[in-house]
């Protein structure tokens, strides 16, 4: 067993532009997607035909023919078919749990390089057969006499044509991950302003960084789309002032299509090695990984926000690397809706919430917001799931490596009451 | 089948039973092929002192050696010791028999004398043996080509090898009527690999997505070097697929960014330490008449085509620590450039331009053991050419002595010869690859 333990490497990253479901890759499998965005990877840091560690991706929406959807990815990407790779899936922190699998096994010696990736379609959404009649069909394909399959036939209704289709809601509530996020807006007391505010600098910010080429290392365009189709770079708080919310009921609805992330299709993903193995390849170091965290939360009895387990993972991840909140450059919170950053933001500041609900005798305290997501996120991107992780992950590691010292803290909050949370430091 | 409908039914008897002249179909390098075809003849007027080493290269490559009769792969004159009138008549003596047995894509290859200023008899014959090849050019049949080396008698053998190789092989398919002038080298020269002449060489190729920089890019990996595919983001998809079918790298580069000399040099030092061939080869056309010709048309052409690659030179000057012990720069230009083209004033002023630029540059890289040359391709079949007009792209295609459009991968051999570490003679020339166009010869 390899006696090691090292900071995994953030080398570099690669995505497609993010596109509006139903848009550019309307007709784009997750396979098709994640695929090409392997091959852009291999083609930026010249691994045509390398032998990875290992790649590991995942989505959150699935087509049952999507069984062991990374490795049918490599091979069919040009990285070579010796590399194995295998899916995972923990919703929208999918993405960042890949990265933290590859940079724990890197740290542990199990691994010199690896592949982090996610990729997410909403255009290309598994519809499934309806559930009465599966149960017909199955029944129907274990019956072994002719008998029995007439009597599995008997089971056959017309009501068994209309199909399950795949519904943005929590299962174990039946509500829409919008209308809990417009509970903890409300419980919270974010307002419709701030959040069209942060709405607009996602999607200035985003606008300033392709025009600065930022993403001329970090993005390869695919199926014609060169930049991020959800982008409005002319998007101000008066245009998003007049659209009508769409989540949570009357005077107190705030959340608008503006301000909450569109369904989207993308793909991305991180390269991640030793230190060795990069300068053996010649590869830049943009950053390490420092330490990560998940969390989850009891949404279903216990009245938490389905997407506040950041809040609690984020001051356990500080306490155990001796760090403030204040001890970060930049901070990419993923913007599932305006209304949940802000909400995080304020409950990290409220000390209240921090003696009752984590524990702390002060709260982690406010941040300064000129650091906060300042290449744009969730917001102006989109966010195709699974994906968002890794283009994260990648923005940050090329935003410290630009700075050339200090942290960044990543924060994804997911369905099911989740998140996921980590440290990246820039590499010296 | 090819873009030619035209060459490919002239194969059929038939049709040349017609009167329909045939195109001929061009041999064509592929990997491991021979040399030539043949044997070759070889032949000296005056006391040139070449034939030899000739032989000798020609031997190396398992070429036998011609007798009296029958066809001839190649015929080889060495008249760099010609100084009369006597030795340029000697030279039709050797060359008449000669170019009746040349076989089809045969190849006729006169090593000239370098004019002496000294001797007017000498520098006439010396300037007289264009006028002889180039009308030779036209004459040679079944796709065969005609060419003119211009010696120096420093050159040395293994400086005018890797030279000799290009034009007798497969390699100049589409270069006719050319005159290459072979001086000394500009560094010492290690005799390469003639199997993988690149072995071992990073080369940076822009405008590498597709058309004519996708063939380089193919080619000089083919020859062995590590490919870096340079071209705008928005075109990243196609360079991805270059740099992955090559096994090299892509970088997406506005190469027309002020930020872009700088960023391809760190790039350059931080992967690779170096470059060894640099080919310019990303262009773009803005056609107009000079009539309504506007500033942004004329901008953003000479941007992309000239400008870049004044900067980019530039900046690989100033830091010549990037630039590698045997760095070759190979700037695309293009028959417009010399022959000028209407409604072409913008980017025919930028390819003529590059010419300006490669004869200005050449001095001061040869200094630092780098040469830099120009490409300038004729009608070469891409997808710009294919969307043309039917009537514009047959008269464009036929109206060179191979009655026939280049293919990319012509331009893409040209720019490989030129890359060769070995190609240390051959530096501040132009050299066109257009079937011996009869536009600007």
């Amino acid at each position: 067993m390899p006696e090691t333990r090292r900071k995994a490497a953030v080398i570099g990253g690669n995505r497609i532009p993010f596109a509006r479901a139903n848009g550019a890759y309307a007709r784009a499998s997750n396979l098709d997607m994640l695929t090409a965005t392997l091959d852009g990877l291999a083609a930026r840091f010249g691994l045509a035909g390398e032998r990875l560690g290992e790649v590991v991706g995942g989505a959150v929406l699935k087509h049952s023919r999507d069984r062991d959807l990374t490795r049918e990815a490599v091979l069919g990407s040009s990285l070579s078919p010796y590399t194995p790779a295998y899916d995972v899936q923990q919703a929208c922190g999918t993405g960042l749990e890949t990265a933290v699998l590859v940079a724990n096994k890197i740290a542990l010696g199990q691994l010199d390089s690896g592949v982090a990736a996610g990729v997410d379609t909403a255009s290309d959404a598994p519809v499934a057969l309806n559930d009465d009649l599966r149960r017909v069909l199955m029944a129907l394909n274990g019956a072994k006499t002719l008998g029995a399959r007439i009597a599995a036939l008997r089971g056959l209704r017309p009501g068994q044509v209309v199909p399950e289709i795949p519904r943005n809601a929590e299962p174990r509530t039946g509500m829409s991950m919008g209308e809990h996020a417009a509970q903890t807006a409300l419980e919270w007391h974010v307002g419709r302003e701030e959040q069209d505010e942060l709405t607009v600098a996602s999607h200035r910010n985003l606008a300033a960084a392709y025009d600065r080429g930022f993403f001329d290392d970090l993005v390869t365009p695919y199926l014609g789309l060169t930049r991020d189709q959800n982008l409005r770079p002319d998007s101000t708080v008066e245009k998003l002032a007049k659209l009508k919310p769409v989540f949570g009921k009357g005077e107190q609805a705030t959340m608008t299509a503006g301000n909450s992330t569109p369904l989207t299709d993308g793909a991305s993903a991180v390269l991640l090695g030793s230190d060795q193995w990069a300068a053996e390849h010649r590869l830049p170091v943009l950053a390490h990984v420092v330490d990560a965290e998940t969390a989850a939360v009891d949404f279903v009895h216990n009245g938490d926000g389905l997407l506040t387990a950041p809040l609690y993972a984020v001051p356990r991840l500080l306490e155990r690397n001796g760090l403030t909140l204040q001890d970060f450059d930049f901070y990419e919170i993923h913007e599932a809706f305006a209304s949940t950053v802000l909400a995080t933001l304020e409950a990290w500041e409220d000390p209240a919430f921090a003696k009752e609900r984590l524990g702390l005798d002060a709260p982690p305290g406010a941040i300064d917001r000129a650091k906060l997501n300042v290449a744009g996120s969730s917001l102006a991107t989109g966010h195709p799931f699974a994906a968002t992780g890794g283009r994260i992950v990648a923005t940050l590691a090329k935003l410290l490596h630009e700075k050339g010292t200090g942290r960044g803290l990543i924060s994804i909050c997911a369905a099911g009451g989740q998140g996921v949370v980590a440290i990246l430091e820039a590499a010296r | 089948m090819s873009n030619d409908t035209l060459r490919d039914l002239s194969q059929n008897r038939l049709v040349q039973r017609l009167g329909v002249p045939r195109i001929p179909v061009l041999r064509r390098y592929a990997p491991g092929q021979p040399l030539l075809d043949g044997p070759a003849l070889v032949g000296a007027v005056g006391k040139g002192g070449l034939a030899d080493g000739v032989r000798a290269l020609l031997a190396d490559a398992g070429v036998p050696v011609a007798g009296d009769e029958g066809k001839v792969a190649a015929a080889v004159l060495d008249a760099t010791g010609a100084r009369t009138l006597d030795d340029l008549a000697a030279a039709r003596e050797f060359l008449t028999p000669a170019v009746r047995r040349l076989a089809p894509s045969g190849r006729l290859l006169v090593l000239g004398p370098v004019a002496d200023p000294d001797d007017v008899e000498a520098s006439a014959v010396a300037q007289g043996f264009e006028g002889l090849v180039r009308s030779a050019g036209k004459e040679v049949r079944a796709g065969a080509t005609a060419n003119l080396l211009v010696v120096a008698p420093d050159a040395g053998a293994d400086a005018l090898a890797p030279t000799l190789r290009f034009f007798l092989s497969a390699r100049s398919a589409f270069v006719s009527g050319q005159v290459v002038r072979v001086a000394a080298p500009v560094g010492p020269v290690e005799p390469g690999d003639p199997a993988r002449p690149l072995a071992g060489r990073i080369a940076v190729v822009t405008g590498a997505a597709r058309g004519i920089g996708e063939a380089i890019a193919d080619t000089l990996a083919r020859d062995g070097a590590t490919i870096v595919a340079v071209d705008v983001p928005a075109a990243g998809d196609a360079l991805a697929r270059v740099a992955n079918r090559t096994g090299g790298t892509a970088l997406q580069l506005d190469i027309t960014a002020a930020d872009a000399p700088s960023r391809l040099l760190a790039h350059l030092r931080e992967r690779h330490d170096r470059v060894d061939v640099l080919v310019h080869n990303a262009g773009i056309t803005r056609d107009k008449l000079l009539a309504n010709m506007d500033a942004d048309r004329w901008d953003a052409v000479l941007a992309v085509n000239l400008r870049s690659q004044l900067a980019i030179n530039e900046a690989l000057l100033a830091d010549a620590g990037v630039l590698g012990d045997s760095a070759r720069i190979v700037c695309i230009s293009s028959m417009s450039g010399i022959a000028g083209n209407r409604g072409q004033t913008n980017y025919a002023a930028s390819k003529a331009g590059v010419i300006g630029m490669v004869r200005a540059l050449a001095p001061r890289l040869a200094g630092l053991g780098a040469t830099i040359n120009a490409v300038a391709p004729g009608f070469i079949e891409t997808a710009m050419t294919a969307k043309m007009p039917l009537g514009t792209r047959e008269a464009g295609r036929r109206v060179n002595s191979l009655r026939q459009g280049g293919l990319p991968v012509d331009v893409a051999e040209a720019v490989g010869w030129l890359g060769q570490a070995a190609s240390a003679g051959v530096t501040g020339q132009v050299v066109r690859v257009d079937g011996q166009n009869m536009l600007g010869a």
